[in-house]
């Protein structure tokens, strides 16, 4: 029996109860997206636990659509950056020369200017859709994904196996697939979690920058954008989401640093 | 030529080429676009008329090549081009907005850096204690919550419930300097804390880093002081990967000021930057970005070249 320490528990307990709510959000919210059901921001009441917003909207309805949004948007971005990255790193550390070459200069070239810079200057021209969001963070992060898996796959192209394999004539993609990527699914699912994070951190900041989700949508950064004003009167809506990313994005953490201790300590290197 | 120069002109030559091709990127990032410039701007409604319009005054009639080398050189004179949505010169209003936020930055940075460094040292001395623990797990929270929260969490506690400081940041010329920094308190308390809890881990572990060597042990066993130790024999080994995180989190800083002058709506880069982009003003847009990447390239030229200098091997090569 695996025995899990308590912070990787709780962590694990709040990321499932979002995701719940996010995926059977439509069930779980009492009212709808969009449905005005009382005056502007109304105090917390056992009808809206949460108070209302700016145009009288069920906060607590309107957090868990948003809910699904941001973690929708963040998952995707994280599936599209993990893939590209690590195929990408994958095959720069298996072809080494000139293709390794040309991918990490680029990479290089990318991580010299912020991402929030380059998510902002594309942003200016581009439609802002969801799927350009999911794209342009996906490809901005996935830089960070390609660094490290090639460097862990820069080891593993060294091991006696992977020389066999290609004695025995696989081809590349068999030397990617099956003997690379198995050994190196540790340290990259520890690195997921966190790249999930700055993933919700990023829609979140576009958002209440007024340039991610697009209302009527809700994403919880936009509804920290769309409450800000009641702040200096002291109505605490807007912190409500900003407590949401900060508390997903702290049990995530939690996951992953577990996640991570558990395969660096295991017989000192990946399980 | 002397090594350390070499290296030098190696590493400020490396990094004008980044910049260089920074601005191919964030050029190209503009005009690769499924479409036309001048048509997402002005969006579906546009008449033929006012597209031909646009096209002419973006240039977009001339190949990319062309547009892109007459930008670069009118930038390298400081001529930015003038903004779409008000005709104004781009470089004379962002001139006093840079000032703003490089004051915002500048003050923050003063407050957090040495905070960050005298944390870690106490952290370390304090290793696995409850003052390490305590340390830590703040700076964990901090580093897990993004900026604009914690912007909101100081305007509700500071000016809503204590009414200390203002929750906007309303500055203007010929200010008192005193007013100046009541109004940039919140702002700059923000950011303190968005860089405070990176620097000061990565101070904790370079130090740490350091500590496990042997001349740290041989002062152990001569009978020092823990704090001595740490303050004579590590720290000064230390300070290259120390200055080397404070520059990274002050490039960080580059981008958390976007956020939190657009939280304290304080007239600075980033409030500018933002205002643009949601009206698609691509020139301003690009003069914001390029601006933005040589404050970064050059903070992390700058973690580079101290790194090498205090070196003292390569100082004085045998």
């Amino acid at each position: 029996m695996m025995r899990i320490p308590f912070a990787a528990m709780l962590g694990l307990f709040f990321t499932g109860v979002y995701f719940f709510m996010a995926i059977f959000a439509g069930w779980i919210a009492p009212y709808g997206m969009a449905e005005v059901v009382g005056d502007s921001w109304e105090p917390w009441s056992w009808a809206h636990p949460l108070g209302t917003d700016s145009i009288g909207r069920d906060l607590l309805s309107r957090m868990i659509w948003g809910g699904q949004t941001t973690i929708f948007v963040a998952t995707m971005g994280t599936i599209l950056s993990f893939t590209l990255g690590s195929v990408l790193g994958f095959i720069a550390a298996v072809r080494g020369g000139w293709i390794d070459q040309l991918l990490s200069r680029l990479v290089d070239l990318m991580m010299s200017i912020p991402s929030l810079i380059s998510a902002l200057v594309v942003l200016s021209v581009m439609p802002v859709t969801l799927p350009i969001l999911i794209i342009v963070m996906g490809v901005l992060d996935a830089t960070r994904v390609f660094r490290l898996s090639r460097a862990v796959a820069v080891d593993i192209t060294v091991m006696d196996y992977v020389e066999a394999a290609r004695l025995r004539g696989e081809k590349q993609l068999w030397i990617i697939f099956r003997e690379i990527l198995p050994n190196a699914l540790s340290p990259l699912i520890a690195e997921m979690g966190l790249r999930f994070i700055f993933m919700v951190l990023f829609i979140s900041t576009l958002s209440f920058l007024g340039l991610g989700v697009q209302p009527p949508m809700a994403d919880w950064g936009g509804i920290v954008k769309e409450n800000k004003d009641a702040i200096v009167y002291g109505v605490p809506a807007a912190l409500v989401p900003a407590f949401a990313i900060a508390s997903l994005a702290i049990s995530v953490n939690l996951v992953a640093d577990w996640v991570l201790n558990r395969t660096t300590s295991l017989k000192g290197g990946r399980g | 030529m002397h090594p350390v120069l070499k290296l030098l002109v190696q590493r400020i030559s490396l990094g004008l080429l980044l910049l260089f091709a920074a601005s191919i990127l964030i050029f190209v990032g503009t005009q690769i676009l499924p479409g036309d410039v001048a048509q997402n701007i002005l969006g579906q409604g546009a008449t033929p008329e006012t597209l031909a319009n646009l096209r002419a005054e973006l240039g977009l009639n001339d190949p990319p090549l062309t547009r892109y080398l007459n930008w670069l050189f009118a930038a390298m004179q400081g001529d930015l081009g003038t903004a779409l949505t008000n005709g104004q010169d781009i470089a004379t209003s962002m001139g006093k907005r840079l000032g703003n936020t490089l004051f915002l930055a500048v003050c923050a940075a003063i407050i957090a850096v040495p905070l960050a460094i005298v944390l870690g040292l106490i952290a370390v001395r304090y290793q696995g204690r409850w003052p390490d623990r305590v340390i830590s797990g703040v700076t964990l929270a901090t580093v897990s919550v993004p900026e604009f929260l914690l912007g909101y969490i100081a305007i509700f506690v500071l000016s809503v419930q204590f009414r200390v400081f203002p929750s906007l940041s309303t500055v203007y010329d010929g200010m008192p300097f005193l007013d100046r920094m009541n109004a940039i308190a919140l702002p700059a308390i923000v950011l303190v804390l968005v860089v405070l809890g990176h620097m000061m881990r990565m101070t904790r572990a370079a130090i740490l880093n350091v500590m496990q060597s042997a001349y740290v042990e041989t002062a152990e066993l001569k009978g020092l002081r823990k704090f001595t130790i740490i303050a004579r024999h590590a720290l000064p080994n230390a300070v290259a990967p120390v200055v080397n995180v404070v520059m990274l989190n002050l490039a960080y800083l580059v981008v958390g000021v976007v956020v939190v002058e657009v939280v304290f709506v304080y007239p600075g880069m980033g409030q500018y930057l933002v205002d643009h982009v949601s009206k698609r003003d691509v020139p301003v847009v690009q003069a914001c970005g390029l601006v933005f990447a040589a404050v970064y390239i050059g903070l992390n030229l700058v973690a580079d070249i101290v790194s090498i200098l205090s070196n003292p091997r390569l100082r004085h090569p045998k």
